[in-house]
């Protein structure tokens, strides 16, 4: 602590250079928080998932529909405790069309059946399953659009063309990993909007197991039953499902990564090469305090300790000021994810980074600090 | 008998600048009393800055042996040298050198920073230092709000703090006007006659070495009188 007051001058004596180069590294860990929690939460989405619900769809692509007619065909199959169903299906909020959030047609009862992390007021659960025009809407989109229950709300259809009328009935929290950004609507207001030869079709089934340790068995049992018909089916646990997604987003993730820790590393230099300027400077100074009794050691140490200072500074900023902004203004990046929390862990982990940062753009002005000869640099700038 | 505070004995020293071997000191022998005011004179290369260098342990000599304030210097290593220095030596350079970001408290204060004592001891340390040099009110500035003269007043505050065996001053006077020089010369005679420090001053102006009780002079490496 007695060295501190030569720190905190060394510090304050280029405010501009000192407090830019803190903002650098800020801007790094605040890009490396914001990489790091868009890369835990792709995975975290999948983590919270269990094995206890089956996804089937058509084995094809996920894009093309099975009928409606499986429903009680798989219901039957051993195994199975439930089954609901739904379609995705896309749409524009008609008054701010570019803002997105996740729209399914689901049949409701079994729906809210599937998926009791759901929490929802009895009237608005049964206004919900009675009402053809009915929707419910999680409670952080009711927030972000101003919405309140018996709401009128029109989407313009992308993949079901049309001008969709809903009127809220509910609004529905949840646990961790459920989409508190997500509107669900009647299955059958979807289907009886469909032209007659298109009506029945089904995006997908959820299935609830009466045993979650015999996911493999029933999924296999569920695509054997339509393995000769002309809707193939696809069945996996959900978290296998949403792993797909992952996997598909599997080449911009890596190259996110890849941009991302390539920002990061350049920022690092900057920092790095300020902070060795910054020590070039300080020669006669270094020279000084060596005439005065101050070891090679300690002089090395005082570098140090200003460069970590700086980093640890700007590190502070960058994580925290990630995981306070994220946290407060309930981010969720476009809704693609349900939450957008930066873990404690990715703080530590930038923090850890900033210092070592902080060590390694230290390394070099420490080490001619330590290694200065002091008639030399006396006599190369007196 | 007065006691021997320098002892220098067959000392050389030489650099080696791009190949060529080029002798700075050959053989000196000196020795210096406590309690003298010595001026070391000699024209420009004559040695005289390496000299110090080597008697304030700044450097290290190629042969010979140095006993400053009785330790044998040329045997020391870096670290052990660095806590020698703090203890035993006050440095007083031409330009001064203190530290812009630093109040000239802060500056005096420095030496102390290597010693024990609390942080209160160090300030009333300092300050009584600064008061010395007749400087106790501008405690508070920066050097950029002091003149030379006052910068190097405040410098030598600085090498007394920490009460060393030795004053070794480089051209104190060097970069300040007649004025500022005079009253430098006035303060270096002061430490010497009234706390009784031991000073050795290199200088090329016979009027700054006035100053001193004795001088040597030095000419290619070798001491001439």
């Amino acid at each position: 602590m007695r060295y501190f007051i030569l720190i905190a001058k060394g510090l304050g004596r280029n405010k501009k250079r000192t407090l830019l180069t803190a903002l650098a590294i800020t801007v790094a860990l605040f890009l490396f928080s914001t990489l790091q929690t868009f890369l835990t939460a792709m995975d975290g989405a999948v983590e919270v998932l269990g094995d206890s619900r089956l996804i089937s769809r058509n084995a094809v692509s996920l894009i093309f529909p099975l009928p409606i007619s499986y429903l009680e065909k798989i219901a039957q199959v051993p195994g199975v405790a439930d089954v609901s169903y739904g379609n995705w299906f896309g749409g524009e909020y008609q008054d701010r069309p570019q803002t997105f959030f996740a729209k399914f047609a689901v049949e409701p009862e079994s729906y809210l059946r599937a998926y009791p992390e759901v929490t929802l007021a009895p009237e608005a659960r049964e206004a919900f399953a009675k009402e053809r025009t009915a929707c419910i809407v999680g409670e952080r989109l009711a927030e972000e659009f101003g919405w309140k229950v018996d709401d009128d709300v029109m989407v313009s259809g992308t993949i079901y063309p049309g001008d969709w009328n809903f009127t809220i009935r509910g609004i529905y929290t949840a646990k961790r990993g459920f989409d508190i950004r997500t509107m669900l609507f009647q299955w059958k207001y979807l289907d009886e909007g469909m032209p007659p030869g298109l009506q029945g079709a089904v995006g997908f089934y959820i299935i609830t197991l009466a045993d979650p340790a015999g996911a493999p068995r029933v999924a296999a049992a569920i695509d054997a039953l339509f393995e000769n018909s002309s809707a193939q089916t696809l069945t996996e646990t959900e978290k296998a499902f949403q792993e797909g997604f992952n996997v598909m987003l599997g080449n911009m993730k890596a190259l996110v990564t890849v941009i991302g820790l390539a920002v990061v590393f350049a920022m690092m230099l900057v920092a790095a090469n300020t902070m060795i300027m910054a020590g070039r400077e300080r020669t006669r100074e270094i020279a000084v305090l060596k005439a005065l009794g101050f070891d090679d050691g300690l002089c090395q140490r005082l570098l140090l300790a200003e460069s970590v200072t700086i980093a640890l500074g700007g590190g502070v900023l960058g994580t925290v000021v990630a995981k306070v902004l994220y946290q407060a203004t309930g981010f969720t990046m476009g809704g693609w994810f349900p939450a957008f929390n930066v873990e404690w862990s990715t703080v530590l982990a930038g923090l850890g980074i900033a210092v070592a940062t902080g060590v390694v753009s230290g390394y070099f002005p420490a080490r001619r600090a330590r290694r200065l000869r002091i008639v030399d640099a006396l006599r190369n700038v007196g | 008998m007065a006691e021997k505070i320098v002892e220098i004995s067959a000392l050389s020293k030489h650099y080696l600048r791009d190949g060529f071997d080029i002798p700075v000191l050959d053989g000196i022998s000196l020795t210096i009393d406590k309690g003298d005011f010595y001026a070391l004179m000699g024209p420009s290369g004559s040695g005289k800055t390496t000299l110090l260098n080597l008697i304030g342990g700044l450097d290290r000599p190629n042969s010979g042996t140095i006993r400053v304030a009785g330790e044998e210097i040329s045997r020391l290593s870096s670290k052990e040298l660095a806590r020698w220095r703090s203890r035993s030596i006050g440095f007083i350079f031409q330009l001064y050198n203190l530290i812009p970001v630093l109040t000239a408290l802060q500056n005096v204060e420095m030496p102390l920073l290597l010693t024990k004592l609390s942080k209160a001891d160090r300030r009333k340390r300092a300050l009584l230092a600064l008061d010395i040099v007749g400087l106790a009110d501008r405690a508070d500035h920066s050097p950029r709000q002091l003149s030379g003269g006052q910068e190097q007043r405040v410098a030598i505050a600085r090498a007394f703090v920490s009460d060393p065996a030795i004053l070794l001053a480089d051209e104190p006077t060097g970069d300040l006007d007649a004025a500022s020089a005079k009253e430098i010369l006035i303060l270096l005679k002061r430490l010497n006659a009234e706390h009784g420090k031991t000073i050795v001053m290199v200088t090329h102006d016979p009027h700054a070495a006035e100053a001193a009780s004795k001088s040597v002079h030095l000419d290619k490496g070798v001491l001439t009188k």
